[in-house]
């Protein structure tokens, strides 16, 4: 599977998340935003960082790269994307996942680790994740508070659109409304959360819980490619 | 052409949290204020717009303001013209607008 990592001025977990993107088994490649060519990604990944110097709004700016239009189109073709962090913030202003990330409630950059339960383990991203399992990652955002209007909060979650929550002991650390940490489009194809997998990719680091995102993204991939290959295993699946 | 200049105001919407607003609240016992409250901090946008006529040059900042400044989920804005002679980063004329020094 090829995995592109796209690289907006202000991008500063590209490098990571190529990394872990490799860990995984994928073939990983930086996109530059100028270009609007996906050059053959399966997954496309907006990284953490700070596009654009997060000026005006975390995220706003980059919306409008070039590389942006290539990504609704792989995204309506049903093409996966994966935003984390400043990516997420990304994806939200382009309308790519619904809702928007205001300044921390504490008004602090938050960087920490915190626990998140999965809400769902049938979709592209979390399929690998063991059942029961909550992930520790850390995050690192000054702009992460999740916030939608009640009645289309209600529409999200009766399409259980919510896919992370901050859970306890840690619990949520940005105020964000029912503790979302992550949420998933409604073609069920783009993710966008707070949390930073690509930055718990090895114990060494504090967790290797993030590799579950990964592994279950590039894993997924190629059981689908061997099904295509293979007919009769489709059927059997 | 002409140019036009424009301020565009961006506000947090009604029921919105803002933390920046209730900072600068918290903040006012230590000037001894006590009679400020309901404090919301927004974002100000002046800029020039080059057009045949005045509609025109206010339909492009408006939709500037529609997709750029604001995000319409979380914030409201505002356009209004600027006359120039009184525009804070205009020339240093008397007013009441300054930076205070």
């Amino acid at each position: 599977m090829r995995v592109g990592v796209v690289v907006f001025p202000g991008s500063n977990c590209d490098r990571d998340a190529l990394e872990a993107a490799r860990l995984s088994g994928a073939e990983a490649i930086p996109l530059w935003h100028e270009e609007p060519d996906l050059r053959g990604s399966e997954l496309v990944v907006l990284p953490g960082g700070f596009a654009y110097g997060d000026y005006l709004r975390a995220g706003v700016i980059a919306r409008f790269s070039p590389i942006m239009g290539a990504i609704r189109e792989h995204a309506a073709r049903g093409g996966l994307v994966l935003g984390i962090c400043n990516g997420f913030q990304v994806l939200a202003e382009a309308g790519l996942v619904p809702g928007a990330l205001l300044r921390n409630a504490t008004l602090r950059f938050e960087h920490r680790w915190v626990r998140l339960s999965v809400e769902r383990r049938d979709t592209p991203f979390t399929r690998a994740v063991p059942e029961g399992r909550t992930l520790r990652m850390p995050v690192a955002h000054g702009e992460g508070r999740y916030w939608l209007p009640e009645a289309d909060f209600d529409e999200l979650e009766a399409r259980r659109g919510v896919v992370f929550r901050y859970a306890p002991p840690e619990g949520n650390p940005n105020g964000s409304a029912r503790d979302v940490a992550g949420v998933i489009d409604a073609g069920g194809r783009v993710c966008g959360l707070m949390p930073h997998p690509e930055r718990a990719s090895e114990v060494l680091l504090g967790s290797d819980d993030g590799m579950l995102l990964f592994r279950s993204l590039i894993e997924g991939a190629a059981e689908t490619v061997a099904a295509e290959r293979d007919p009769i295993e489709v059927t059997s699946r | 052409m002409t140019s036009y200049r424009f301020a565009v105001s961006v506000m947090p919407k009604e029921g919105i949290l803002d933390p920046q607003g209730r900072a600068v609240e918290q903040s006012l016992p230590h000037l001894e204020i006590t009679s400020v409250r309901d404090v919301r901090v927004g974002r100000r946008v002046e800029l020039t717009v080059e057009a045949e006529a005045e509609p025109k040059a206010r339909a492009t900042v408006e939709r500037l303001a529609g997709e750029l400044f604001s995000n319409p989920l979380i914030e409201r804005w505002a356009v209004d013209p600027i006359d120039k002679a009184a525009a804070p980063d205009g020339p240093q004329e008397a007013g009441v607008a300054g930076d205070g020094r």
